[in-house]
Formats: structure tokens, sequence, C-alpha cells
């Protein structure tokens, strides 16, 4: 057993920690490549409705999103105004700018785009029934009700 | 002037500076996540075509005002009972009966029954009827097809192929669920109409229910027969779609309980005024 104990006072070297900003660096790095930024910031107030029954879209850069609700700023009124991309639009414009929008997709994927709903849940239906008829006519058929996720409620079994 | 010696910075702070970043992009980034109820909206109608109106008992109509009360099949409902009243829609045949039969077994036993008095008075009047699809006729259907597509030019084989696939699925289907078993006729449908002054959240609520009680009683048949709930089965084939046994017992879930929830073409406002 002394066999161990023979150079037992050899001091021990700190551990180097040099190389820790390295580590730290590639994981902000991987943060950084990983998340993907909204590039453009929400010009209207939307608290989105709770639902139960929701489908996650994995290939999310077929999405494409239209909001909906009441302005974040006071100056343009209280009444929900549609939000495309950075702008207030009319509902007339939703045609041009899904045309528009379909483009930045490759061709193979153009049927594939989604087009996610992103309603204030106080917004009346009228500004919302113009908006999918404008849909429509454009031809982008898939949407999706953009929802925070609760329970399913009472479930008989 | 006294040489300094060069100093080696010290570069152990350097790993909090890193950190500090790490952290303050964690904080302000957030992940988007975003989850929705899945819709096919209708394409476009010309204007000059009218739509074929389907039969009464075959259509589950649901509006809601624009003081956010709902009229289920001409009587006003509250929005928790939506869910079962839409399973009855789903699981009855014409008759009034809330079963049908797969094979010998009956499914949907032992549920309440919850009558549907349609928008004439008549009880019962909502039931669509379901119509029997059987393993003999589904043969028989698939021999003729064969010798059809054997035949036919080489321009119509395509169409041709598409029908006899449809057939063979349906024979899938019944082996599958063990049985023959009843569709639900091919207009039968849940139809949502809404004001122009419906607030988005009940229009949401009501979508939800109605695809909750679609999606329950896939879960539910799919448990039952494959021990597995419907979410599951779509979810292993999302990630394989090689996986043609998992595809064909969700086209047998879904032969006997369709998704067809539609939204009726918008009206003026005041047309919804009841």
């Amino acid at each position: 057993m002394s066999k161990f104990k023979k150079g037992g006072k050899r001091p021990t070297g700190s551990i180097s920690t040099a190389s820790l900003p390295d580590i730290v660096f590639m994981l902000l790095f991987f943060f950084m490549v990983a998340t993907v930024l909204r590039t453009e910031d929400e010009k209207v107030q939307v608290t989105r409705p709770e639902a139960s029954e929701l489908y996650k879209i994995e290939k999310k850069h077929l999405i494409r999103y239209i909001n909906i609700g009441t302005p974040m700023d006071k100056r343009y009124g209280s009444e929900p105004v549609i939000q495309l991309n950075d702008q207030f639009s009319q509902a007339v414009e939703v045609q041009d700018w899904i045309l528009k929008e379909r483009q930045t997709l490759s061709e193979s994927e153009q049927s594939k785009m989604w087009v996610s709903l992103k309603v204030d849940q106080e917004t009346k239906m009228g500004i919302v029934t113009s908006v999918k008829q404008e849909l429509r006519q454009a031809s982008a058929l898939k949407v999706l009700y953009s929802a925070t996720s609760r329970a399913r409620t009472g479930t008989e079994e | 002037m006294a040489r300094r010696e060069l100093q080696e910075i010290n570069a152990g702070s350097m790993a909090d500076i890193a950190f500090l970043l790490l952290i303050f992009w964690l904080v302000t980034t957030t992940i988007e996540s975003d989850m929705g109820i899945k819709r096919q909206l209708p394409p476009p109608v010309p204007p000059d075509i009218d739509v074929p109106q389907a039969k009464e008992q075959n259509v589950f109509n649901v509006k809601v005002n624009f003081l956010d009360m709902l009229l289920v099949e001409g009587q006003p409902l509250d929005i928790q009972e939506l869910k079962n009243k839409t399973k009855s829609f789903l699981i009855a045949t014409g008759d009034g009966v809330m079963t049908h039969q797969i094979g010998t077994e009956e499914i949907g036993k032992n549920r309440d029954v919850i009558l549907i008095t349609g928008a004439n008075g008549k009880t019962n009047a909502a039931f669509p009827e379901r119509e029997w699809v059987r393993k003999s006729d589904v043969k028989m259907k698939i021999a003729e097809y064969e010798q059809i597509v054997l035949i036919a030019e080489e321009k119509n084989k395509d169409a041709f192929r598409k029908v006899l696939k449809s057939w063979q699925e349906k024979l899938t289907t019944i082996n599958l669920l063990g049985g023959d078993y009843k569709q639900l006729p091919a207009s039968a449908l849940i139809s949502m109409q809404n004001d122009n002054n419906t607030t988005y959240n009940t229009y949401l609520q009501v979508q939800n229910e109605l695809q909750s009680a679609v999606n329950e009683l896939r879960d539910e048949l799919a448990l039952s027969k494959f021990g597995v709930s419907y979410r599951e089965l779509e979810e292993v084939y999302g990630k394989n779609k090689q996986d043609k046994t998992t595809l064909e017992k969700i086209t047998a879930v879904r032969a006997l309980y369709p998704q067809r929830i539609s939204e009726a073409e918008p009206r003026d406002a005041g047309a919804t005024y009841y």
C-alpha cells in the first residue's frame, strides 16, 4: 500500500482554464447558428387563442405569417389591421403578397407553402374572412390558425 | 526609458465574457414554436357555378352568430356539448342507431344516445346514412378494374389505376379492421358558418371542438384496433414515409372517420342574424 503514498506531497497543478473561452464560444456560435431569428418585428398586438388540437409544421421555411390585431402603436388607431412582413396592409394586397412569397421558395416546394394566421383572439371574423377569401383566390389553401396549447375539454372517457 | 517586460494578458476572464454573451443570447432569442389548427381552405369557386347542395341529413350544420352563440342543427347549443354532438353525427347510422358495425363487432357501444333534431323538426334528421363496404363487393370491383386497366387505352390507364388503388385500399382496410365496415356517404360533412362579428376566439374554439371530436374518435378506434393512438400512428409515419403498414393503418382509421370540416361561403352581414 505504501507504494502509492510515496510521492504524496507533490503539488497539484491547477487545471488550465485557457480553453474554457473556446468551449463557451463554441456553444455561443452553435446557438447563434441554430436559432432562427425573426427578421420582422411584430407591429400588431396578438394574443393567440388557446386550443387543444394543435399541429406543428416541421419545415419552418415553408411557413409565411399573416398577423392580424390592433396596432402596437396607438397612433395607428385601435381597429384591427393586417400585417404582412413588416408593414400594415389591406386585405386586397394579400394576393400579391402570396405570389411574391411563393417566388422565394424553390419550385418543388411552392405548392407546399403554409400560411400561418396569427390573429388576436378579440378580433372580429370579418377581417379574417376577407383575408381567407383572398388566400383562396391566390390558391394558398393550406392555413394554420396559430394558437397556444391547452388540454382537451371534457373528455367523456 | 526602462524597458518593461511585456506581460501576458490574463485570459481567465475571457470565459466570463463569453458566458455573458451566451446567456444574453439565450435570454433574448425566443425559439419560435408555431403551432395551430391545420385547415385546408376550399379552392375558389367561379361565381357562375352553383354549388350542389348535399342532402340535409348528411350535413352537420354549425352556425355561430354575432353574439358568439351557437346554433347546431337548428338548435341553440352550449359549446361544451358541441364535441359530443359532433361525435354522434360521425358515429350514428341513418336510422338513428348510435352504433355501426365492423363485421360482427359494434363500434360506439355504451355511448349515451344524443338525439339530434334537425332544423325541420324531425328527430335523427341529421344522421347520415352509412353505406356498407363489403369484402365480396370490393373484391369484385378489384377484379373488374384490373381487367379495365389491362384493356384501357394508354392515356386512360393512370386514371383507372387510381380507382383500382382506392379499391385495393378498401380491401386492406377491411382486412386490418377485421370485417366489413360502413362508410360515411361521400357528401357527409360538417359545415361551419360564422358571422362577420363573431370573435376569432369563439371561431377557433368551435373549430377546435370539431377537430377534437374527429381526433378522439380516431384515437379510440386506433387504440382498440392497433393498440396505439391515431396521433402516434401519424407521428410514426411522419418520421418514416416508407412505412407502408403504418400508412395502411392510418388509411383504415380515416376510412371510418373522415375529416370533412368545411366552411360555408361567407354571407353578407345580416344574413346570419337568426
